[in-house]
């Protein structure tokens, strides 16, 4: 059985099972959304596999990451609120 | 220095050519590497897939060979700039690495080609790879709702995962009509394993309406999707839905190979019987020489690995079975054409280029690809045009390489890592001379 483990998305305890990916995370914490567009509109993932950039949020204090290529890991903090 | 890596071969990308390669390179017992940008090894097709578990044999078998030949791994590593002929500098979570080797063989796979239309831009339109990869990375699909759209076989291999792991698959809808899937069909008799493949694949896909001549014109919700119109012939019509999955066919990832220097043709990196590029020691194998699926990359993958290390018999006598795989290529490619009304559904307000939000008004104010740059920041934000260009190249028919360095945005950390002439060098250089409309 796949392990469980906890992470936070924008502050709320998720817990998820290893193996998942952040952007898999994200959504799956009710999220439809992961950032705001430069005019300000709320964007999800388009490729899933680190070309177009659309699932870029805050991991551990570092801005600006493609959660579709990063595995969940215990203590996660994730942010897609800026 | 630290974190400076030294190889014989050096092999980008650890999909199925990229695992072939290193694996028919290391029979010679050259010291091998391989990086890939994900965190696990299979590219896009075998992704979730492990030794342990898989649900393909075929990727069970190379995974496991994958994991127990003597090559060295970079997970999570991506390739963004060639500091000195085979010297690259690559970034990781643990920040910058160099890589120094002897050949190189470029294994970088495709990505899928997206067209715009009134509301893509929606949370939960996405690709159609993208939400397979999404359910396969641990997103619950169970009881959704999937409309599936665009173009190529990927779509039915798409439906079939959805389905398998619940999700509500409503529809297929395949951009190209009837005629040209038959003539496609009837070219997949003549390989027996990929015709028994199709027809399995068709068969637990019976009850799934599966239309041909049919694309989505627009997709609407209130700050998510909530259903899509789609059209097919003259009849139009709205699907609810709670993903639209959406992409139209694929396209090879280019740009590492254009960077270093390698001859592009037809949009393809052009290569030898041998794998060899124009680029003496670098050779280039998978999707990224033509969409020709996994067999192919396979043994792509493994003449290039065979040749890079000097095994150029075994190379050249697995060669011989590519012209089969060259068939499969070219109608796949005859087949899934876009049609041209596909541009008809964008409208003047339709964003074009998703990093800067540009809507295709503003771009057609422009007179080329470069002037629209300057003037509206298409394809300068981070996806460096890897989504805006393919979709200008269809709308407008303006011809949007242009590669420099780095080729993934880089923290400066790692820009720091390369001597400063690197990154104010004239830009041409790094260009390819002139590429050929597709």
């Amino acid at each position: 059985m796949p392990e469980e483990i906890s992470v936070t998305v924008n502050g709320a305890h998720l817990n998820v099972t290893s193996g998942m990916t952040v952007l898999a995370a994200i959504l799956s914490s009710g999220a439809h959304g992961v950032r705001k567009s430069v005019k300000g509109e709320l964007r999800g993932p388009l490729c899933a596999m680190g070309i177009c950039f659309e699932c870029r949020a805050t991991v551990d204090r570092r801005p600006h990451t493609r959660t579709c290529q990063l595995l969940c890991a215990p203590g996660m903090e994730i942010r897609t609120d800026g | 220095m630290d974190n400076v890596f030294a190889f014989d071969v050096l092999v980008v990308g650890a999909g199925p050519a990229g695992i072939a390669a290193a694996f028919g390179a290391a029979e010679s017992g050259a010291r091998v590497g391989v990086i890939d940008d994900n965190p696990r090894p299979g590219g896009q097709i075998w992704r979730g897939e492990t030794q342990q578990r898989a649900d393909h044999p075929e990727a069970k078998s190379w995974l496991e060979k994958f994991a127990r030949c003597p090559i060295e791994f970079f997970s999570s590593t991506e390739v963004v700039d060639q500091i000195d002929r085979g010297h690259l500098l690559a970034q990781s979570h643990d920040g910058p690495r160099e890589f120094v080797c002897k050949k190189l063989i470029l294994c970088t796979g495709a990505r899928e080609l997206f067209l715009p239309f009134p509301g893509w831009t929606l949370p939960n339109v996405m690709g159609a790879g993208a939400l397979q990869a999404l359910a396969k990375s641990g997103l619950s699909v169970s009881g959704k709702k999937v409309v599936i759209a665009g173009s190529g076989p990927l779509l039915l291999a798409v439906a079939a995962y959805l389905r398998e792991h619940g999700a509500d698959v409503r529809l297929i809808a395949e951009q190209a009509p009837w005629h040209r899937l038959a003539r496609f069909g009837i070219s997949l008799l003549l390989q027996k394993n990929k015709f028994v493949q199709a027809l399995a694949i068709r068969r637990q896909l019976a009850d799934i309406p599966y239309k041909a001549s049919c694309w989505p014109v627009r997709a609407a919700g209130n700050g998510k999707l909530e259903s899509v119109t789609l059209r097919c012939g003259d009849r139009t019509w709205q699907e609810p839905c709670d993903y639209l999955a959406c992409g139209f066919h694929l396209l090879p990832n280019t740009e590492l190979a254009a960077l270093l220097g390698c001859e592009i043709r037809g949009g393809f990196v052009r290569v030898n019987h041998l794998q060899q590029s124009s680029v003496s020691g670098i050779f280039c194998a998978g999707e990224l020489t033509g969409i020709g699926g996994v067999d192919a990359s396979i043994l792509e993958g493994s003449i290039a690995g065979y040749a890079a290390t000097g095994q150029d018999a075994r190379a050249a006598q697995l060669s011989r079975q590519k012209a089969r795989s060259e068939n499969f290529t070219a109608a796949l490619r005859r087949a899934f054409a876009l049609r041209p009304e596909l541009r008809a559904s964008v409208s003047p307000d339709t964003i074009v280029c998703r990093c800067e939000d540009v809507p295709l008004a503003r771009l057609r104010s422009c007179a080329s690809w470069r002037a629209a740059k300057l003037q509206t920041r298409c394809g300068m934000g981070p996806c460096q045009g890897r989504i805006c260009g393919p979709a200008v190249e269809f709308l407008l028919g303006w011809k949007t390489s242009s590669v420099r360095p780095p080729v993934f945005p880089v923290p400066i950390e790692t820009l720091a890592r390369a001597p400063v002439s690197q990154f104010s060098r004239p830009s041409e250089e790094n260009l390819i001379p002139h590429e050929e409309p597709r």
